[in-house]
């Protein structure tokens, strides 16, 4: 659980200044409750027995989730202007994206058709007919002074998104839970402000400003920052699956806003925050944590939770309040007079008379592009090829690992449990240390699968693999072969030279042997050390063991 | 800026031409573009007291007219409008040219592309003039609410309306209705043969009605209104004004049709070439309906608006009183919805991508609260404050929602009209004849826009097409017009009724004080004999 020391330096005065309350008065306030609870979430104390006496439930947090995902399309949602990430400022602005008066709002239908796909990945309901509403606020970066929105109908409701995550001390244990998606929203980015505070002065980059947006809202349907985080986690993986938006919340293509609320289950909801700033989805995970330990000490110091939006503040760990027009603003909504009701057709046997095919977005022809989604590839994984369900988790969590992993299998000459020992920990664990992705890893595939072969066959140790895995890292112009002979590397099969070179290490260690002469096998292990250091590794083990156990009996 | 001392002599042979005359004179090579071009310019300055332009273009219009006729020499004309002046209501984008909507705002801002309907003129070799006056951001019935001053009307510098009136002629002048003030005097002084307005609740056709030109407000989403700067999306349509039936109708042809930058445009129906010479006005049914015999209808309009359903009674056409039942309730509910969108549509004026900015820089704040106040009039404040008003979360449902409930019951009216078998409705277009400038300010520009849309907006309400033709002169020798309301697209079908009703109302042509045409001057006087005895 993620609290913030000071979080809890306070926690245990007021624990003090209770227990002590309660034992004079033999009377049991009320707040020992959320004592036990908080008490609980961090880790265990005598004081749960005292509050046992009573029988309410403990308070829990409701999360809900708002997810901002940017579209991924060449063009903005209502106007022609090119969507690109870093470009030079304000070079992406048409009129419309300007707001020049008398210019008027055109639907991109790739916005829609990624929208659709979003929704349909998600078992939505796609509204055969939904509408566009304007949101009016004065931003500096909104330049018409509201947003098209779709506040009315959205294009796709009631959804669902199933996410796991691991419990358990080796956390190994999948835990799977689901979210209902209430409805996904097109809507317009803003630009964005720089705020220059030496010269005090704003400065405006319109290339956002009208790109499109999927808004997800999800019901608050989650407990904690480790579930928002999974869910957000699969949401990330099915959508760059999908290829509707590149999901890299550090880039903001994807924004997630949680509402935070506290309650006793059976009680209606708490009164809740919304907490924003957040930029990964560890972060999602402690500021949403943060928050419900903050909202449980305020009732608790019986205060009251304010309506509010906070920041997040990942240096300190905290949620701030923002200063917060927004709490108090009437957004003014209207129906945007300028789109009629975008209407989707479930075929083209559907369609009206006169509608051009190409022109509109057909749901059926959707489907049959919808690609082979993240947790149907982990099950295909597992069943395939016999997997731990943790593993099948990670292969699928990394970008183009899955490929990489299957590539290997099909040309090395091992088992898919040894292969995948590769993958997720040399390779992966050489991958995060020096920031790559899988695609810029200088071990390919069927190096990898060369690599496992000479081990299968024997001719050189699993522990040498690993050296040689590293000097492939380092080189990843040479052969596997090359660097084995380079190097001395293979193992040594010869029978006579591995009685010598244990006769050798025997008779060196007089006291050890005598030790394990008295019975004491383990010590056995050590000398198997000499061995193998003496060898550089290029040993088998097992064969190493048989000789000496032959040579101290 | 005194009328009467300055004799008005253009060369009104020319210039009262209608499109079709005007562009076979072109054809033939009796007149050339430039030598057209010369005299509209030359026309507009010396009707610069009506105040009717807020930008000349003389140096783009002289180029485009040089291009018109090398086409026109080698005989490969664009269509029927090459080399033909026209102006254009400053609330449209021109690409280069200032566009202000007659307000602070916009002073100075130069839009760097064309709207549509301009285009499609350019396009046709149409060379435009001018940018033309109106009440600001088209919020008003009078043109007497823009930054640049209040459009004059050019009938009240006729013979007939000076002789009759004590008044000196720089104070006793008639408005010319609105908001598209400025292009109903453009089209009626004869300084355009054609100008684009806009309608939103009678934009186009009150002005047009006053001014006694041609004036169609066309099917919502007839025409493209990217470009035009909003006053009710949902109701704002170019306008068409012109001198004839038949011009209206070429200008419609050309302009109508889907455009990729509007999504409300829709596929103008088939239309062919030209409006029928011949047709048969006893296939037609006319509707009257009761409730427009309105509080204050004058007598000058009620007798015409007799007179012509009569006329299409003899001719044989079938007239039959209809009804429109929440037609009252019209005004009411055009209020909130205008209120709204303009609250809204106005929210982009802050200052900063364009238009005037505030001096003020203490906060991002103070400085758009300052720039709108500054840049806006007090007309546009109002509706601003009324619309975010409205719009209130807490008000939503009381205001908005009721106002489009009773928007749908209106446009069901005309639905219940037209699915009885009538074509037309036939309804005055205003209440009175252009009233004198110092009484139309005694009252607020709210005031006056309720009172003087009554006939004309719940067209815009159910987005029907409504035309307004020139029927008579009032006693004052103001003209009068009379509003034909058709069909959801069928604005060619309109527009042929329209016509026939032109051919025999017998409307004169405008004859300013100090002309000498003296044929044209007598039919003026037998136009008015004939108004006062009927």
């Amino acid at each position: 659980m993620a609290t913030s020391s000071s979080g809890y330096s306070r926690m245990f005065f007021k624990l003090r200044k209770y227990a002590n309350k309660s034992q004079h008065l033999y009377h049991i306030d009320s707040f020992n409750l959320v004592i036990r609870t908080i008490w609980t979430s961090g880790s265990k104390t005598q004081l749960q027995t005292k509050v046992h006496t009573k029988s309410l439930p403990q308070m829990v947090g409701v999360v809900g989730l708002e997810v901002h995902a940017q579209i991924q399309s060449t063009s903005k949602l209502f106007s022609g202007s090119h969507v690109r990430f870093l470009a030079p400022p304000n070079s992406l602005v048409s009129h419309f994206d300007a707001s020049l008066p008398g210019t008027l709002p055109v639907l991109n239908r790739r916005c829609v058709e990624a929208a659709v796909l979003t929704g349909l990945a998600l078992n939505c309901t796609i509204n055969r007919k939904s509408l566009f509403d304007r949101k009016h606020y004065f931003y500096a970066d909104m330049p018409a002074g509201y947003q098209i929105t779709q506040q009315r109908v959205p294009i796709a409701v009631n959804g669902i998104l199933v996410y796991s995550y691991f419990e358990g001390h080796r956390r190994n244990q999948v835990v799977t839970k689901s979210v209902k998606i209430k409805q996904i929203q097109l809507e317009q980015d803003s630009g964005k402000s720089l705020h220059d505070d030496e010269q005090s002065q704003t400065l405006i980059d319109l290339n956002r400003a009208g790109v499109g947006l999927m808004e997800l809202v999800m019901e608050p349907e989650m407990c904690c920052g480790e579930e928002a985080a999974a869910a957000v986690r699969e949401l990330q993986l099915i959508l760059q699956a999908l290829g509707t938006c590149q999901a890299n919340m550090a880039e903001g293509q994807l924004r997630v806003d949680a509402n935070v609320s506290v309650h006793r289950p059976g009680e209606p909801l708490g009164v809740r925050t919304e907490v924003k700033n957040i930029n990964s989805v560890r972060h999602l995970a402690k500021a949403i944590d943060y928050e419900i330990q903050r909202q449980m000490e305020v009732l608790q110091s019986a205060g009251k939770v304010l309506n509010e939006t906070r920041g997040f503040d990942s240096k300190s760990g905290n949620t701030i309040p923002m200063r917060d027009k927004e709490g108090l603003q009437d957004y003014r909504f209207m129906p945007e007079p300028n789109l009629p009701p975008l209407f989707v057709y479930e075929s083209e046997a559907s369609l009206p008379a006169g509608v051009d095919p190409a022109q509109v977005v057909l749901i059926d022809r959707l489907s049959a592009q919808l690609p082979e989604l993240p947790s149907v590839k982990r099950t295909r994984l597992v069943e395939k090829y016999g997997m731990l369900q943790e593993h099948s988790f990670t292969l699928v969590n990394e970008d183009g690992l899955m490929d990489y992993f299957e590539n290997v299998v099909q040309t090395a000459k091992a088992e898919p449990r040894k292969v995948i020992g590769w993958v997720i920990k040399e390779l992966m664990g050489n991958l995060n240390s020096q920031n790559l992705k899988v695609s810029q890893s200088p071990i390919s595939p069927c190096a990898l699968a060369e690599l496992i072969n000479l081990v299968e066959a024997g001719h050189i140790s699993s522990s040498t693999a690993k050296q040689v895995f590293q000097e492939m890292w380092k080189a990843p112009e040479k052969t596997v072969g090359q660097i084995v002979k380079e190097q001395d590397l293979w193992m040594i099969n010869d029978k006579e030279e591995l009685q010598q070179i244990c006769k050798r290490i025997v008779d060196s260690h007089p006291e050890e042997v005598q030790i394990i002469r008295g019975g004491n096998t383990k010590v056995l292990n050590k000398l198997m050390g000499k061995v193998q250091r003496e060898t550089k590794g290029r040993t088998d083990p097992v064969q190493v063991r048989a000789i000496l156990e032959k040579m101290v009996s | 800026m005194s009328a009467s001392s300055t004799a008005l002599r253009p060369a009104a042979a020319m210039l009262g031409l209608s499109i079709r005359e005007v562009s076979r004179a072109l054809r033939d090579g009796r007149v050339s573009a430039t030598e057209l071009c010369r005299k509209c310019i030359n026309q507009i300055q010396r009707t610069r007291y009506l105040n009717a332009f807020i930008t000349i273009t003389e140096e783009t219009a002289m180029e485009q007219a040089q291009r018109a006729d090398n086409r026109l020499r080698t005989g490969k004309p664009l269509g029927p409008l090459d080399g033909i002046p026209f102006s254009v209501k400053d609330n449209f984008c021109t690409e280069n040219i200032e566009t202000t909507c007659a307000s602070s705002m916009l002073k100075g801002y130069v839009p760097p592309f064309n709207a549509t309907v301009v285009q499609k003129l350019l396009d046709q070799g149409a060379v435009l003039v001018g940018k033309t006056n109106l009440d600001e951001f088209a919020m008003g019935a009078g043109s007497t609410d823009g930054v640049f001053g209040p459009v004059h009307n050019p009938w009240s510098y006729t013979s007939l309306y000076r002789e009759q009136c004590t008044g000196d002629p720089d104070s006793d002048w008639a408005i010319t209705g609105g908001s598209s003030g400025g292009s109903a005097a453009a089209v009626a002084s004869l300084s355009s043969f054609l100008a684009l307005g806009s309608d939103t609740g009678g934009s186009t056709r009150n002005p047009g009605s006053l001014c006694g030109v041609v004036a169609l407000k066309p099917t919502y989403g007839l025409l493209s209104r990217h470009g035009l700067i909003p006053l009710v999306n949902s109701m704002d349509v170019p306008g068409i004004m012109t001198r004839s039936v038949h011009d209206a109708a070429t200008v419609l042809r050309i302009l109508q049709g889907r455009d990729e930058r509007d999504s409300t445009t829709v596929e103008a129906p088939s239309t062919p070439p030209s409006l029928p010479e011949h047709f048969d006005i006893r296939d037609i049914c006319v509707g009257i309906p009761k409730e427009y015999h309105a509080p204050g209808l004058s007598k000058d309009i009620l007798s015409q608006w007799s007179r012509v359903a009569a006329m299409f009674e003899q001719a044989g056409a079938r007239v039959q009183e209809v009804s429109l039942p929440h037609t009252q309730h019209s005004i009411v509910c055009y209020h909130v919805l205008c209120c709204c969108e303009v609250a809204s549509n106005m929210a982009r004026f802050d200052g900063l991508e364009y238009g005037h900015r505030s001096k003020v820089d203490s906060s991002t704040d103070a400085m758009y609260a300052t720039t709108r106040h500054e840049g806006f009039n007090n007309v546009v404040r109002r509706r601003i404050l009324s619309g975010n008003y409205f719009l209130l979360k807490s008000n939503y449902e009381r205001y908005f929602v009721k106002a489009q409930q009773v928007r749908r019951l209106i446009a069901e009216d005309f639905k219940n009209v037209f699915r009885s078998g009538i074509d037309v409705v036939l309804t005055p277009t205003t209440l009175n004849d252009a009233a004198r400038y110092s009484d139309f300010i005694q009252e607020d520009n709210r005031t006056r826009s309720a009172q003087e849309d009554v006939f004309t907006q719940p067209v815009n309400m159910a987005g029907l097409p409504a035309v307004t033709v020139p029927t008579a002169l009032s006693h004052r020798g103001l003209p009068i017009g009379l509003q034909l309301i058709g069909q959801t697209l069928q604005d060619w079908k309109l527009l042929t009724v329209a016509h026939w009703m032109e051919q025999n109302v017998n409307f004169p042509t405008i004859h300013l004080h100090g002309e000498s045409n003296e044929s044209e001057l007598n039919r003026s006087v037998r136009e008015r004999t004939h108004t006062i005895g009927s």
